[in-house]
């Protein structure tokens, strides 16, 4: 049994790996396993004993979050849905891409389990637009799914049915959150909806519905076809299972890589990513994509594991790390953040829709070298309160917070350098100078 | 009603019917019934809008709202290309402002423009998750990575893009 499951099909030359040769490796044998020998509750049984956590960014358990989804005649008529989030849009995230290109059917399996533990009928990939080389190879996937018999009615005749549908999202960040993204499913605006209800009893189109990441539905597959125990033994520290991780920013060597849960920081950005370029120092890092807090040389011993990040003073994320550098302003990186989260606000709660803007604001002010000492304080206030859990309907605000508190935390020194200075000294724009 | 639905063609109503199909509401499709539309069209003229509503048995209103809200819907007319230029944090670190600088110049066009000759639009895009090749951006359907402001050879004469 493979150490790396989730790129054992990967490879060199970036192809896909289609039916044939995913069969050839094992493939499928999760799914023919789960309709012959096991029932939806043992498989919910080894997801929960796995203590697979959701790799999208929040970490949720995935066998809690399915646990809730009503079953048998408790469900009442009608349709339940599974949905794979692939509507990969958080700044710096590059992970599910390499699936999604290069290894469809591992995704479109573990879709096809987790939608059978939770006696889904209907399941669908929600997709990026602009992600045109996936759809092309999801189609293919998808298409050969339904030819072999692993899709459709009576499933390698087990009685099970499901169908899956491939939707390309019109391109909105907010998407990504579970509730957006069933509105834009419903061809509405994708607005998060307010919880409770959650999604497992009131999804889409009113129905039962999970969704979940591309990343953590490919571990269903290796969960199903290998077993609880061994996943438990895959990671390095408190987290099972192993991880699309990696870097991006002036590093040597920037890509993904699949390690154990678990990994040290440094083995991540030294061994890995090959260390900085040359002529650049390390200054900080998000963890885990653009709406984590920064982490900087201190915190570079810290083992990849959600509450050993979490516990110092960040998120795990998506696990996919922007490095900063030291001819970067750390002011002109959070303005950058700021001003993506200003345009992705879906503009329904106020603190999102005019605080970020406002963050934004603040910060031109320090590029600009028009602030004072009290532009610090206010944008501390500001932060803070767009930031607060509770303010907003969704996390966007809170996480679009998150490199701005640990900025001011951090790089305090060039708040005050802009200030004294009159302006940012970093040579202007960011860049390969 | 059949008038103004005949603006779209039969080829397009058949594609948003296949959708509406699948589905339990009509206006459901909204989102696909767009997308479909400007797959032909290039764009999503007002004209457009208001067939597609009537198709779907929704407001006009409401479905500009829909059609607004999105990126990657376009209400303006657009050039042969779109061109969609990462501009978010891993990008920006390797020199994505010296990029849009130098397609700015080499265009003669900022964000939101069309160059004279209607071949290419320029638009920014968020993190098109390609950050270990940054800087990056697409011509159409086609992603261009390691991007070097000195050298935008992917945009050859021709508009095709490399």
């Amino acid at each position: 049994m493979t150490e790396r499951p989730l790129t054992q099909n990967i490879r060199a030359d970036g192809a896909s790996t289609f039916l044939a040769d995913y069969e050839a490796n094992g493939g499928y044998s999760g799914l023919r396993k789960a309709v012959s020998s096991m029932t939806p509750e043992s498989c919910l049984d080894e997801v929960k004993n796995s203590r697979l956590r959701g790799r999208g960014g929040a970490g949720f358990p995935t066998g809690m979050k399915w646990s809730f989804v009503p079953m048998g005649e408790k469900a009442g008529p009608g349709h339940k849905y599974l949905i794979a989030n692939a509507d990969e849009m958080e700044p710096g995230t590059f992970k599910d891409r390499l699936i999604l290109e290069q290894d469809p059917h591992q995704l479109l399996e573990g879709m096809m389990l987790a939608a059978f533990t939770i006696q889904a009928d209907i399941a669908y990939v929600f997709l990026r637009g602009e992600y045109v080389l996936a759809a092309e190879r999801l189609m293919q996937a998808i298409a050969e799914c339904y030819e072999a018999g692993y899709l459709g009615d009576n499933i390698l005749g087990s009685g099970y049915s499901l169908h899956l549908h491939l939707h390309r999202s019109a391109g909105r960040y907010i998407c990504g959150e579970e509730t957006a993204l069933i509105n834009a499913l419903e061809g509405k605006r994708a607005n998060p909806r307010p919880k409770p209800p959650f999604p497992q009893v009131a999804g889409l189109w009113g129905r039962p519905s999970i969704v979940n990441n591309v990343e953590t539905l490919c571990n269903i597959t290796h969960i199903i076809t290998h077993g609880a125990d061994w996943f438990q033994t895959l990671g390095r520290g408190e987290d099972s299972g192993t991880k699309l991780f990696g870097a991006s920013g002036n590093v040597k060597n920037p890509g993904v890589w699949e390690l154990p849960m678990g990994t040290p920081v440094r083995e991540i950005l030294e061994d890995h990513a090959g260390g900085m370029r040359d002529g650049y120092q390390l200054r900080g890092f998000l963890p885990g994509g653009g709406s984590t807090d920064f982490l900087v040389e201190q915190h570079l011993d810290l083992a990849m594991d959600y509450d050993v990040i979490g516990k110092a003073g960040s998120r795990m994320g998506t696990g996919t790390m922007i490095v900063l550098d030291d001819r970067n302003c750390p002011l002109g990186m959070v303005r950058n953040l700021s001003r993506f989260f200003a345009h992705e606000s879906c503009g329904f709660c106020t603190p999102c829709r005019d605080g970020i803007p406002w963050v934004v604001q603040l910060l031109d002010r320090f590029e600009q070298g028009q602030a004072t000492e009290d532009d610090i304080a206010l944008l501390e206030e500001k932060a803070a309160f767009i930031g607060g859990i509770g303010n907003t309907h969704c996390a966007l605000a809170p996480g679009a917070m998150e490199p701005v508190n640990s900025a001011l935390k951090y790089f305090r020194e060039d708040f005050e350098r802009h200030i004294t200075a009159g302006g940012c000294t970093y040579n202007g724009a960011a860049g390969r100078h | 009603m059949s008038d103004v639905i005949a603006t779209l063609s039969p080829e397009e109503i058949s594609e948003i019917e296949h959708e509406i199909a699948l589905i339990p509401r009509r206006d459901g499709a909204a989102i696909d019934a767009l997308l479909i539309v400007q797959k032909h069209r290039g764009w999503v003229s007002d004209e457009s809008l208001r067939a597609i509503a009537r198709l779907l048995e929704m407001s006009a209103e409401e479905l500009d709202g829909i059609a607004t809200f999105y990126n990657l819907i376009f209400r303006k007319p657009v050039g042969e290309q779109v061109i969609l230029l990462c501009d978010s944090v891993s990008c920006w670190l390797r020199g994505c402002e010296q990029v849009k600088a130098r397609l700015s110049e080499r265009l003669g066009i900022g964000y939101g423009e069309t160059t004279a000759d209607g071949r290419y639009t320029l638009l920014p895009v968020p993190c098109l998750g390609a950050c270990d090749r940054a800087p990056v951006m697409m011509v159409g359907d086609e992603l261009h990575t390691h991007l070097d402001e000195t050298d935008l050879s992917v945009l050859s004469p021709e508009g095709a893009a490399s």
